[in-house]
């Protein structure tokens, strides 16, 4: 493996560290908090480890998928380390595992918090929460693809590894112009969020905040009743931006550039919008009853669809309070997750849509054995590569989850808690049911725990494959 | 600049390579699927797989926005459709590699009636750069600029040479002759010389000097000049066919070896002049029989890479005869650089070449335009010709030693009014000369680049 060459660009991921890490010193500035200087000393910092790593140019340019999953996986995880330092210098997460678990949930935008009281961390931290979402959703390795100068053809490898769903397309021929559109409507798309949030009579902290968890679809809240406390306008307007997240970039792209008939026509978009919508419409017919009008129960029924399909996970209801039938949907949808291409983690649409066909063409095939039958996606015949590691995926995945759940289930927690936490985990949610419910949090789970769980959080976000390379001795060895 | 490329076999590949180094937004159209992800994840390009003359795969690259298409699939009929297709889906230049004889007389007519903007032929370039060669058979690599009138004559010194151990200023006095060497190769080391340099045996050089006198000059400077009157060629593919009708117009004998009955009798018509010879070109006896080590040029161009270097070098072994190869995929030039195999030509290079040329000058339409470009040494140095307008007013009339040149940049010849000139610091570019410079800065596209 070539070592220098990765060495160099988890330099450049700290460099560009240093420059995030300088925004929340803003805020503290305006709210006069003591606790940004924290965050300028530890920018300062990285910036000087950055800078000294970059000095020396990377002996070799030889850069293949190996590389690019490994440095994928590293990065992520030094950007965890280093994001998760002022929550322990600034007092406010005081142990390290907690404030690591606090910052990966927040970069993998899974929005699951050990904070117990949201409401006391200083304002210059709360963004900084937040913003590791936005940051996190759209990938940290795009953006850097973005604006910086990396020569080469390795940089499709650094984006395949970090980019969600079963294939990865480009918009437009160079990977630095396609990454430079997908974060131009991102930034648009959070932008316009941001100002109807404010014009519905937000304030202008919470609107920010809240914006960037709803575009990395994240979901820390700034308030211990996450999204309750704000006018319905708000949660009608979180509802359908947090829909929007989780549709596939390339429609935008395709809309911007005019082509409505194949943005239209995208099968993925319109079975993402299906399942929400059957979704909160057997929800509100369950719970009717719990809120006042039907309204409103349909109300609070999307709201949390959206929220758990797009693997977001504000909450303007305790769904944990929710009938049965209710509670199964939610938990059912928590797998589905959002569509591939989006900021929204999960299984994806697509996969799922793959699978189903996948199961229907094995039935074809016990009627019919020597029938030839290819699996289409999007209108377009799938080669059986891509089915492969779709169906790997799968395995890999569920694999996981069970050795996951298994360790979690040491700490004593009902069966509920102990298996959505880990649902909500390795889905980048946020909340499950009962301890981990919408009204929960995870500071009561023992430090193993909650180590498993950082992990699944990073392997949900990253897809399983980076971060399980690490793993395998082969990466390692040397060739000689 | 925008470029779509249909077809991913080598030179589409070879295309690839050299025009994404040069940062433009490539689009690859292949039906193959194995080829197109082969190349997209090499290279930061957006790969689509389809029929490239279909209007629909077309539409799916947007040929709308593209500047240039270019067309180089294994059939010159779908390179013809995609490039009409194209032109008339996205308005945009085209160009199509056409190679099969049969068209040769017509290409400028099918060139015009299509609207295409320039059709490349792999094989009649081939064949042109072998045909150099063989008139200069000294010469490891022959390039030539304005229209052939001057030639950049890449030579090896041997310890024999009067040139060896000379440093570069005194030259004039050592063989009375004033030449400009512009290049020189030393083991992996490629330098653009002073005069204090100092000549050593084995190194590469490579000289400029207009081709009337080339061969008089060569033999001033001692290097063995003596003209080939015979060449055997093996293989009879299309190259072979060009290649064998230039060479009996300059006076040579050809013997070709072709293995396919039925194809010696198509060779026999369209070269009544050549004596063409059914049989395998790796039998050595038939080789000797047709008189092997009496002939002054061998050319290995049969479909097999690996049968045409081990054919040069058995030739190197036991005759006198200049080898020839032509390598079509092998990828290893720095082993077939040790195996003392003479000159090898790569139509893909020379393919990618020609089309390079034409991006470039389509690149910049104010200033001056490259006319020609030659890349050398593993693509390390380029050679360019320029033809010098009035508005590059910082170059033109003024003497060259006033000039602020780059480094490791030489203006090697001046066409003026027909006569070729090599320059000294006094010399004047007025406007429409021609110009030919050697650089290592690689990709320039404007005659003012060559300043600091």
């Amino acid at each position: 493996m070539n070592r220098s060459i990765v060495r160099y660009i988890l330099c450049k991921v700290l460099e560009f560290e240093a420059l995030f890490l300088l925004i929340p010193c803003f805020f503290a500035i305006y709210y006069q908090e003591v606790e940004g200087i924290v965050y300028f000393v530890l920018a300062c910092v990285a910036l000087l480890i950055g800078c000294m790593g970059t000095l020396n140019k990377p002996k070799s340019d030889v850069f293949y998928a190996r590389e690019g999953f490994v440095t994928v996986a590293l990065s992520w995880i030094l950007l965890g380390i280093f994001g998760a330092i002022p929550f322990c210098l600034t007092g406010e997460i005081p142990n390290f595992v907690d404030a690591l678990f606090e910052t990966i949930s927040g970069f993998t935008t899974t929005g699951a918090t050990i904070l117990t009281d949201v409401e006391v961390i200083s304002h210059c931290s709360l963004f900084w929460r937040s913003f590791t979402h936005w940051i996190g959703g759209m990938g940290v390795l795009v953006f850097i693809l973005a604006f910086t100068p990396m020569a080469g053809g390795y940089n499709i490898h650094l984006m395949r590894a970090e980019s969600p769903g079963p294939s990865v397309g480009k918009l437009v021929p160079k990977i630095k112009q396609t990454s430079k559109i997908l974060y131009a409507i991102y930034t648009a798309l959070t932008v316009i969020e941001m100002i109807l949030l404010i014009i519905s009579g937000m304030p202008v902290f919470d609107s920010i905040t809240l914006s960037m968890g709803t575009a990395g679809t994240g979901g820390f809240g700034v308030l211990n009743s996450s999204i309750g406390s704000y006018s319905m306008v708000s949660q009608g307007i979180i509802t359908v931006f947090m829909i929007l997240f989780g549709v596939n970039f390339t429609v935008y792209y395709l809309l911007l550039l005019k082509k409505f008939k194949p943005a239209l026509l995208c099968e993925e978009v319109r079975w993402y919008l299906i399942i929400i919508l059957s979704s909160a419409a057997l929800i509100t017919i369950n719970i009717k009853g719990y809120y006042k009008t039907i309204f409103e129960c349909f109300h609070h029924a999307i709201f949390q669809v959206a929220s758990v399909i797009t693997t977001t996970g504000y909450s303007t209801a305790d769904f944990d309070t929710w009938p049965t039938f209710s509670k199964t949907i939610m938990v059912t949808i928590m797998f589905c997750g959002a569509c591939a291409g989006s900021t929204g983690g999960g299984l994806k649409v697509s996969r799922i849509m793959i699978y189903v066909r996948h199961v229907k063409n094995e039935l074809n095939y016990a009627l019919h054995p020597n029938q030839v039958k290819k699996l289409e996606l999007e209108g377009k015949a799938l080669d059986t590569s891509t089915i492969r590691s779709t169906m790997s995926y799968l395995s890999a995945f569920l694999l996981l989850f069970v050795v996951s759940t298994l360790i979690v289930s040491l700490d004593g927690f009902d069966p509920a808690t102990t298996f959505t936490a880990i649902v909500a985990t390795i889905n980048n949610i946020g909340p499950g049911l009962g301890k981990v419910g919408p009204t929960g949090n995870f500071s009561e789970f023992s430090i193993l725990s909650k180590l498993v769980m950082t992990m699944d959080m990073l392997i949900g976000r990253l897809e399983v494959f980076p971060i399980l390379i690490l793993f395998n001795p082969n990466t390692w060895r040397k060739g000689k | 600049m925008k470029i779509v490329i249909v077809g991913c076999g080598n030179v589409g590949r070879a295309l690839v390579d050299q025009l994404s180094r040069e940062e433009h937004d490539i689009v690859i159209i292949d039906t193959k699927a194995t080829n197109v992800s082969a190349l997209s994840s090499k290279y930061d390009i957006l790969g689509i797989i389809g029929n490239g003359a279909s209007y629909s795969t077309l539409k799916e690259c947007n040929i709308d926005t593209a500047d240039l298409l270019i067309a180089v699939t294994g059939s010159d009929e779908l390179n013809l459709l995609c490039c009409v297709i194209a032109k008339k889906a996205g308005n945009c230049h085209t160009i199509a590699r056409v190679r099969n004889p049969v068209y040769r007389d017509e290409t400028e007519f099918i060139r015009q009636e299509l609207g295409i903007s320039m059709i490349v032929n792999p094989e009649l370039a081939a064949a042109n750069e072998i045909a150099r060669l063989i008139k200069y058979p000294s010469a490891i690599e022959v390039d030539s600029f304005t229209k052939e009138k001057i030639e950049l004559l890449k030579l090896k010194l041997t310890s024999k040479s009067k040139l060896c151990n000379c440093a570069l200023k005194d030259i004039k006095s050592h063989t009375g002759e004033d030449i400009l060497i512009c290049m020189v190769e030393r083991d992996d080391d490629v330098m653009i010389p002073d005069g204090n340099f100092v000549l050593k045996e084995n190194d590469n050089i490579s000289i400029i000097t207009s081709s009337k006198g080339a061969l008089k000059f060569l033999k001033k400077i001692d290097f063995g000049a003596d003209r080939v009157r015979s060449t055997m060629i093996a293989g009879g593919g299309e190259t072979t066919v060009y290649l064998a009708e230039q060479l009996i117009a300059m006076g040579i004998q050809v013997k070709i070896i072709e293995r396919d009955p039925k194809h010696c009798e198509e060779l026999c018509e369209l070269l009544p002049n050549a004596i063409v010879i059914n049989g395998d070109g790796t039998d050595k006896e038939l080789l000797e029989e047709e008189g092997i080590s009496d002939i002054g040029a061998f050319v290995s161009c049969t479909n097999f890479d690996e049968e045409n270097i081990l054919l040069s070098l058995y030739v190197k072994s036991i005759s006198q005869a200049k080898p020839v190869t032509r390598i079509h995929h092998v990828n290893f030039d720095k082993i077939l650089k040790n195996l003392d195999i003479g000159s090898v030509i790569f139509p893909k290079f020379i393919t990618a070449e020609y089309i390079l040329r034409y991006v470039r000058a389509m690149q910049n339409s104010i200033g001056s335009n490259v006319e020609t470009l030659y890349q050398l040494i593993e693509n390390k140095v380029e050679a360019l010709e320029f033809i010098v307008r009035s508005d590059a007013v910082n170059i033109i009339n003024k003497p060259l030693c006033e000039l602020k040149l780059k480094d490791n940049l030489l203006i090697c010849c001046i066409q003026h009014k027909g006569k070729t000139l090599t320059p000294t610091g006094h010399d004047i570019i007025y406007p429409g000369d021609t110009v030919v410079v050697v650089t290592t800065h690689l990709g320039l596209q404007d005659i003012n680049d060559i300043l600091k």
